[in-house]
């Protein structure tokens, strides 16, 4: 798979983009100039993770204690790729 | 909630506020969508009532902010509005010339929390800029435009496109890139506010209009995932007309400078509005109870050919305002859509644009240019009309 990222990458939220809880949505946003997209829980749990701070494997680890039965590995960098994709994450 | 069940009966969040401070404005571009009738409103929102506006409407739900106008950046509070507009969780947009604009000012708005900057242009080149800008803006413009990237906004870069500018398509895109926008939105003249008043000299021809989805086309392809490029096609020119605003009163709501709550910037000039003002009211009855914003949602409102076609929950039945500026009743099919019998109305203009463009006669009837004055003298000649 050509994923832009690898264990050790810490996801970043690019500057020109906005994440934010919307109370009125129930779901976490990607703000950007004129426009919203409303990310599913899933995305959210993972999107409010790419703080700068933690690297792929930690995120995981800490996805998969909050949600224990659910092995996330490929949900995440699935998604990290989409976000990537659309410009919302980069690689500090 | 009000009606319990489908999704459709659910009332909608108004996401979109946009905030049009002042029609002040030191440009004058002949396609602004503002009223011609501009001069007679007066009395502009404080900013008491400004920030009262924005809790409201984001307690109901609303997420983008635009700070528009005329100019917002007249407006002496505007950092203040931004600072509260971000501190309540808004994504704040400023729509803007650039002109009123220095770098200090910039950055007192990224202090504030601005998110973003949208700058237009006129042209690509500085003398057709200012023509139609009816002032030496051009320069500042570049200038801020700059300035925007350098304290690290995302920038959208505008555009209106119109016969006096179309051909510069390649230009306005290579000057894009060359300022490092992140999007530029070709906005196609819509034929509203001065720019209905100066259609015939704005309509651009088929030919122009070709190449221009040609080049724009072939930049989208060569700047993707670097600089993303809106380009719409023009609604005369196609056979089935634009889902309006995503629909009336659906997620759209624009607050004029003297208060007045619309469902759309152009709204004001439909008959048997009332007119709902943020001074009298509060946000939550205008955008749910008022007659203005029930009047056209949903499907009921709809006439021949909209009500047994089956397309109508995807187009809405188009712009009522258009509907009512080219058929005289804004219930009618906007005649966009083939389907309306007015539409070959739009068809032969659009045609007899396109046979006389470029004729020397044609071309010599001057643009109207957006300003108070003009508007003034609009007024008394609509008013000598009607006596």
């Amino acid at each position: 798979m050509a994923n832009p990222f690898s264990a050790e990458d810490i996801p970043v939220i690019t500057p020109t983009f906005r994440l934010q809880w919307e109370q009125a949505q129930d779901c976490y946003v990607i703000l950007y100039p004129e426009g919203m997209v409303k990310l599913s829980p899933s995305a959210g749990e993972i999107m409010k993770r790419c703080d700068g701070k933690t690297n792929i494997t930690h995120m995981i680890d800490d996805l998969n204690n909050q949600f224990p039965g659910a092995d996330l590995e490929n949900d995440v960098y699935k998604f990290l790729e989409v976000a990537h994709e659309n410009g919302w994450i980069r690689a500090k | 909630m009000k009606t319990a069940g489908s999704e459709q009966n659910k009332l909608p969040q108004p996401l979109w506020l946009l905030a049009e401070l002042t029609y002040s404005c030191p440009l004058q571009c002949p396609y602004c969508s503002n009223p011609v009738e501009m001069v007679n409103v007066k009395n502009e929102l404080s900013t008491g009532d400004w920030i009262r506006v924005m809790r409201e409407a984001r307690a109901m739900g609303a997420t983008q902010l635009g700070f528009s106008g005329g100019e917002p950046l007249v407006r002496k509070d505007l950092e203040i509005l931004i600072a509260e507009a971000r501190q309540l969780g808004y994504y704040t947009n400023l729509i803007t010339s650039g002109v009123g604009m220095d770098e200090k000012r910039v950055e007192a708005f990224k202090k504030a929390g601005l998110d973003h900057i949208q700058v237009s242009f006129q042209a690509s080149s500085e003398e057709l800029n200012n023509f139609i800008a009816g002032t030496d803006a051009f320069q500042h413009k570049l200038e801020m435009a700059r300035s925007v990237k350098k304290h690290g906004y995302p920038m959208v870069l505008c555009f209106v496109l119109h016969r006096k500018n179309e051909d510069q398509i390649r230009d306005i895109l290579e000057l894009a890139i060359n300022l490092e926008a992140d999007y530029v939105e070709l906005a196609t003249t819509q034929y509203y506010g001065w720019a209905f008043h100066n259609r015939e000299q704005l309509i651009p021809t088929r030919q122009q209009l070709e190449h221009a989805e040609k080049v724009a086309k072939e930049y989208q392809d060569k700047m993707k995932g670097k600089m993303r490029i809106f380009y719409v096609i023009p609604d005369y020119f196609e056979d089935r007309p634009k889902r309006c605003m995503d629909g009336w009163g659906k997620i759209f709501l624009t607050i004029t400078p003297d208060g007045t709550a619309l469902p759309c910037h152009a709204a004001r000039q439909l008959p048997g509005l009332e007119f709902p003002n943020v001074r009298d009211r509060s946000v939550e009855w205008i955008w749910n109870d008022s007659p203005d914003f029930n009047k056209f949602r949903g499907l009921d409102w709809m006439k021949e050919p909209c009500r047994s076609c089956p397309e109508k929950e995807k187009d809405l039945g188009g712009c009522r305002c258009q509907a009512y500026m080219l058929t005289g009743d804004a219930r009618n099919a906007d005649p966009v859509c083939d389907k309306s019998p007015h539409h070959k109305e739009l068809v032969e203009l659009v045609e007899r644009v396109g046979s006389l463009a470029g004729t020397p006669e044609f071309e010599a009837k001057p643009l109207v240019f957006r300003s108070m004055k003009n508007s003034k003298k609009i007024m008394k000649e609509k008013s000598a009309a009607t006596v």
